[in-house]
C-alpha cells in the first residue's frame, strides 16, 4: 500500500465515523435514521451478492431471509411471548435458521436453470411472506397483519443503544448507537465477502458461475457449492433481519414484499455485482435516493410557488428514471467487478 | 361435486386472463430470453384507459356495447405503442449488456408506469362502468355469469388466432426463426429488429384485452392491479414452460384452476385450519413441485447443451 | 471376448456394452472400450460416430442407456460429472470450455479445488492450515502451467490466450484434479503442424508421468504415430479395435473413411 492509498484509506474511515454526527447536526435524527437504513440495506446487498454475484444465481425471493431472522428476533424478545433472549444469542440463531430456510428451499430447486430459478425463489418468498400474514389463527404465532411490536430494543452487553450517551459534551442518541453497531456488522460483512471471494470456494462459486457444466467436470460438486452459496447469502439475510426488528421495535408481513427483493437486486446489478465497493455504492445510493427525493416538494414549492405533482409519487416516478438511466448508461453496473467488465466489454 | 364445477368455472375464467397475460411473458422471453418485467403494468394501463374511455364514452349516451368495444380498441392501440416504446427505450439498448441490466431497466419502468398512473388516475380504486349485462345461467347449481362466459370465449378466440398466427403466417415463421437463432435469422434476411418490436406490440395488446377482463371480471382497477397480475401470470408461464406458446396458454388456465380449488378445497383438506387465504401458497407449491419434477415447465423443451 | 481385447497390464477403464439413444437416434450401440494403466488410446471416427457422446457418457455428463463402465475395478459412477472427477477421469472439451473470465492461473487452481479440503470456516477465519494449502493449490497450479509451457501467462485473462494456449491451459486444468485417466476432446484440432508436434511430446510426457490417456482425433496419421491402441467408432458402432497397424489395414475402417468400394 503505498502513501497515497494509505491516506485515501483513512480518509474514508474519519469521514465514516464522522458521518452521523455530521448528519445530526445538520440534517437531524431523521437523516441519521436513513443512514442507519442504509447500512443495513448494505448489509442485506452483500448477502445477495454472494448468491447473485459471485455463484451466478438470480435469487427474486431474498427478503424470506431477512424476513426470517427478523420474526426470529421478534418472536424471542417481546411480549409476543414473553421472552427475552438477548441479541447475542438471537442474531446467530436468526443466521442459522435462515441458512436452514434456504437449504430448504435450494435442495429441491437449484438444479433448475436460471430464470426457473428466480420463479422458484420469488415464490418461496411470498409463501414465506403469506404466511406470516395468516399464521395468527388457529394459534397465534406471528400476529398476523398486525404484526409483533414493542420489541426489545438492541442492547450489546452493558451498551444500552436506546440511551443517549455523552461522550466529551458530544451527544450521541439512540440512531448514532445503532449507526455505529450496524457499522461493524457491515464492517465484519465486508471482510468476511473478501475472504470468501479469495477463498478456494469463492474461486469454485466463480468458475460455476462462468461455465457450470466444465466446474462439474473438474470435480466441483455443483449443487453442494450453491446450496453453500444460498445459506452463507441467508445468513446474512438473518442477522440483517434481527437487527433489522430490534431497531424498528416492529414488525409486520408489510416490510417484506416482493419489492424489496427486488429493490435488493437492483442495489447489487446497478452498483456492480460481484465487486463489494460496488454493492456497497448501490445500496447506499438506492437507500438513500429515495429519501432525498423526499425534497421534491419543497423543491416544488421553492420553484413555482406551490405543488403541482403530489410529491410521493413524483420522488418514486424520478427513481424509476433514474434506475432505468443509470443501467442504460452504465449496463455493468456504477463499479463494475473486473472480470465482469471484460465480460460486457469482449461481446460488443 | 357442484363446488367443483363453480370453482373451475371460476379457474377457467381466472385463467385465461392469466393465459393471456403469460403469452407476453413468453413471446418476449422466447425471442429474446428477457423477463419482462413491466410487463403487468402493461396490463394495469390497459384496464386504466379502458375504463376512462368507457365512462366517458358512455357518458356521451353511446351504447354499452359499441362504448366497450371502443374502449377495448383504444386499449388496446395505447397499450401497443406502449410496448412498442418500452422496447425501444429501455430494451434495444441493452441486447448485447450483461443478462441482469434489462432486468433493472424493466423493474424501473415498472416503477415509471405505476406511478404515472397513480398521477394520472389517482391512488384510489376506480370502479369499472357496469357495462356488461348481469345475467346469468345456472345449470346443475352451476352459476355462470355473462361476463365469465365472454372472457372465456374472447381469450380463446384470441389464443386461437394466436396460434395460427405463428404457425401459418410468415411473420410467425420469422418470428420462430428469431426466437430459434436471431443472428442466423438475420442472415435469412429477417428485420429481427421488427420482429422484435412486433413480438412486443402482439404481448401488449393481448394484455390490454386481458387489463379490461380483469378490471370488468372484479369491477374494479388502480394503479397496482398490474404488479400480483403480472407475477401470476408470469408463474403461468414458468408452469407451461418459458419460451412456449401453447405452454402459456395451458399454464394460466391451470394456475388459475389450481387457484380457485386451492381457495375452495385448502378448508377441507386441512381439517379448516389453513383458509382460502393461503391460495396463492398453494399455486407456488403446485409450480415447485411441477418444476422440480419437470425442471423446464410442463411443455418446455429439454434444452440440452452441446458439449 | 476377441484376442484385441486382452488387455495389457492392469485394465484401467473397462467399458462394456454401452449404448445411448437420443429420441430416434442411436448415438452409441454396444461400443466396449478397454484401456490399460500407462497406455495412450485413441478413439476415432467419422464425424458424428459416437465419440464425444462416448467422452461424455464417459465423464458423467449423459447416462448411459444400456452397458456398464468400470474404472479401477469398481462401477464408475453413473450421470455425476464431479464425481466421476473425483474418481480420477478429468476431460477437456471439443470446443474449448475454460472459465474464459477468470486468470489463467486461477483456472488451473479450480481444477485442484478437488483434492483440497479448506472450507468456509477455513476461509472466514483465515487459519494457517488454510494458508498453507491455498499457498499449496498456487504453487502446484504453477507447476502445472510451467508443465505445459505457459508458465509466462498465469496472470492473463484466460480468454485473450491464442487457441494452442487455451488447449494448453485445459490439459493443465485438467490435470490438477490428479487424473488417472486423461481424456482429451480432439485436443490438436485447429493446431498447425509444429503445434501438433509438440502436443504429442505433451500427452507422451504425461503418460509418462503416470497418466493413462483416451484421446479422440480426426488426423488418423497423428493418432497412428502416438497410440498404442485404437478404437474406431462409425455410426454409433465400434468397427474396429487394435494396434494402430492393424486398425488402419481393417477393411471397415478404410470404408467407413474414404467411402464404400474403395476398401
Amino acid at each position: 500500500m503505498n502513501a497515497r492509498s494509505r491516506f485515501i484509506n483513512w480518509g474514508a474511515a474519519v469521514l465514516v465515523l464522522a458521518l452521523p454526527f455530521a448528519t445530526h447536526a445538520l440534517l437531524g435524527q431523521g437523516w441519521v435514521r436513513i443512514l442507519d437504513f442504509a447500512l443495513l440495506y448494505v448489509l442485506l446487498a452483500l448477502g445477495l451478492n454472494i448468491v447473485v454475484g459471485y455463484a451466478g444465481l438470480l435469487d427474486l425471493g431474498y427478503v424470506a431471509f431477512f424476513a426470517v431472522g427478523a420474526y426470529c428476533y421478534a418472536l424471542f424478545a417481546s411480549p409476543q411471548f414473553d421472552l427475552h433472549w438477548p441479541l447475542w444469542v438471537l442474531l446467530p440463531m436468526g443466521a442459522l435458521l435462515a441458512a436452514c430456510f434456504g437449504v430448504l428451499l435450494g435442495t429441491p430447486t437449484l438444479g433448475l436453470r436460471g430464470d426457473y430459478l428466480a420463479i422458484v425463489t420469488l415464490g418461496f418468498g411470498e409463501i414465506i411472506r403469506i404466511f406470516l400474514n395468516n399464521l395468527n389463527a388457529p394459534v397465534n404465532i406471528t400476529n398476523g397483519p398486525q404484526g409483533v411490536s414493542l420489541i426489545d430494543p438492541l442492547h450489546v452487553g452493558p451498551w444500552f443503544l436506546e440511551k443517549t450517551y455523552h461522550v466529551g459534551g458530544i451527544e450521541i442518541p439512540l440512531v448514532i448507537n445503532i449507526y455505529f453497531l450496524f457499522l461493524v456488522a457491515v464492517g465484519l460483512a465486508i471482510r468476511l465477502s473478501q475472504r470468501l471471494e479469495g477463498s478456494r470456494i469463492g474461486r469454485a462459486w466463480a468458475a460455476i458461475r462462468e461455465d457450470e457444466l466444465a466446474a462439474a467436470s473438474m470435480g466441483l460438486n455443483t449443487r453442494n457449492l450453491k446450496l453453500l452459496a444460498f445459506a452463507m447469502g441467508a445468513t446474512f439475510g438473518g442477522v440483517s433481519g434481527g437487527l433489522f426488528a430490534g431497531f424498528q421495535g416492529f414488525v409486520s408481513p408489510e416490510s417484506f414484499t416482493l419489492q424489496e427483493s427486488v429493490m435488493i437486486l437492483c442495489m447489487v446489478v446497478l452498483g456492480g455485482m460481484g465487486n463489494i465497493a460496488g454493492v456497497v455504492l448501490g445500496a447506499v445510493l438506492l437507500s438513500v435516493l429515495p429519501e432525498a427525493l423526499r425534497g421534491l416538494g419543497g423543491l416544488q414549492e421553492f420553484l413555482f410557488g406551490k405543488v403541482w405533482v403530489d410529491p410521493s409519487n413524483l420522488r418514486l416516478l424520478v427513481f424509476g428514471i433514474a434506475l432505468v438511466l443509470m443501467m442504460l448508461l452504465r449496463p455493468e453496473g456504477l463499479l463494475p467487478a473486473r472480470a465482469r467488465q471484460r465480460e460486457f466489454h469482449e461481446s460488443q | 361435486m357442484d363446488i367443483f364445477l363453480q370453482q373451475l368455472v371460476n379457474g377457467l375464467t381466472l385463467g385465461s386472463i392469466y393465459a393471456l397475460v403469460a403469452l407476453g411473458y413468453t413471446m418476449v422471453y422466447g425471442i429474446m430470453e428477457l423477463i419482462n418485467f413491466a410487463h403487468g403494468d402493461v396490463v394495469m394501463v390497459g384496464a386504466m384507459v379502458a375504463l376512462t374511455a368507457l365512462q366517458v364514452l358512455t357518458g356521451w349516451g353511446l351504447p354499452p356495447g359499441i362504448a366497450l368495444a371502443m374502449a377495448v380498441a383504444m386499449a388496446m392501440a395505447v397499450c401497443m405503442v406502449l410496448g412498442l416504446a418500452i422496447e425501444r427505450v429501455a430494451y434495444r439498448p441493452l441486447r448485447r449488456a450483461p443478462k441482469l441490466a434489462p432486468l433493472i431497466t424493466a423493474i424501473g419502468l415498472s416503477i415509471v408506469l405505476q406511478q404515472l398512473a397513480a398521477l394520472i388516475w389517482g391512488r384510489s380504486y376506480r370502479s369499472f362502468p357496469a357495462v356488461l349485462p348481469a345475467d346469468s345461467v345456472s345449470w346443475h347449481g352451476v352459476i355462470i355469469t355473462s361476463i365469465q362466459a365472454l372472457i372465456i370465449v374472447l381469450a380463446a378466440l384470441l389464443m386461437a388466432v394466436l396460434l395460427l398466427l405463428v404457425k401459418r403466417t410468415a411473420l410467425g415463421r420469422a418470428m420462430r426463426a428469431t426466437a430459434q437463432n436471431p443472428g442466423v435469422a438475420q442472415l435469412m434476411g429477417v428485420n429481427t429488429d421488427r420482429i422484435i418490436a412486433l413480438t412486443f406490440a402482439l404481448g401488449s395488446v393481448l394484455a390490454a384485452v386481458a387489463g379490461v377482463m380483469v378490471a370488468a371480471y372484479y369491477n374494479v382497477g388502480n394503479y397496482t392491479m398490474g404488479f400480483m397480475l403480472g407475477l401470476k401470470a408470469f408463474t403461468a408461464a414458468v408452469l407451461g414452460g418459458i419460451g412456449n406458446i401453447p405452454g402459456a396458454m395451458l399454464g394460466g388456465l391451470l394456475l388459475g384452476v389450481v387457484e380457485a380449488m386451492g381457495a375452495g378445497y385448502i378448508g377441507d383438506l386441512t381439517g379448516g385450519y389453513f383458509g382460502s387465504n393461503y391460495k396463492d401458497v398453494f399455486a407456488f407449491l403446485v409450480l415447485i413441485g411441477v418444476l422440480v419434477f419437470h425442471p423446464n415447465g410442463l411443455l418446455g423443451s429439454r434444452a440440452r447443451e452441446k458439449v | 471376448m476377441s484376442r484385441s481385447e486382452v488387455s495389457q497390464g492392469g485394465a484401467l477403464l473397462k467399458a462394456v456394452g454401452v449404448g445411448k439413444r437420443f429420441g430416434g437416434l442411436r448415438a452409441l450401440h454396444d461400443v466396449s472400450l478397454v484401456l490399460g494403466e500407462g497406455t495412450i488410446t485413441g478413439l476415432i471416427g467419422p464425424n458424428g460416430a459416437g465419440k464425444t457422446t462416448f467422452f461424455n457418457v464417459l465423464t458423467g455428463i449423459y447416462k448411459p442407456d444400456a452397458g456398464t463402465v468400470h474404472f479401477s475395478g469398481e462401477p464408475l459412477p453413473v450421470g455425476r460429472p464431479h464425481a466421476v472427477a473425483t474418481r480420477g477421469i478429468a476431460r477437456t472439451f471439443q470446443n474449448i470450455r475454460l472459465f474464459s473470465n477468470m486468470t489463467v492461473l486461477e483456472n488451473v487452481m479450480v481444477g485442484r479445488h478437488v483434492r483440497t479440503h479448506a472450507g468456509v470456516l477455513g476461509a472466514v477465519f483465515k487459519t494457517a492450515a488454510t494458508c498453507r494449502e491455498e499457498a499449496a493449490i498456487a504453487a502446484s497450479a504453477r507447476g502445472l502451467l510451467d508443465y505445459v509451457g505457459i508458465a509466462g501467462q498465469a496472470q492473463r485473462i484466460a480468454g485473450t490466450l491464442s487457441y494452442g494456449d487455451q488447449r494448453r491451459l485445459e490439459i493443465a486444468r485438467a490435470l490438477a484434479t490428479e487424473p488417472k485417466l486423461l481424456a482429451l476432446d480432439e485436443p490438436a484440432a485447429g493446431m498447425n503442424a509444429t503445434e501438433r508436434t509438440q502436443l504429442a511430446d505433451l500427452v507422451r510426457r504425461v503418460r509418462d508421468d503416470g497418466t493413462a490417456i483416451l484421446l479422440i482425433e480426426h488426423d488418423v496419421k497423428w493418432v497412428a504415430r502416438l497410440c498404442d491402441r485404437i478404437t474406431v467408432l462409425d455410426y454409433g458402432e465400434r468397427i474396429a479395435e487394435g494396434s494402430p497397424q492393424e486398425v488402419l489395414a481393417h477393411p471397415k475402417v478404410i470404408e467407413a473413411y474414404l467411402g464404400r468400394g474403395a476398401a
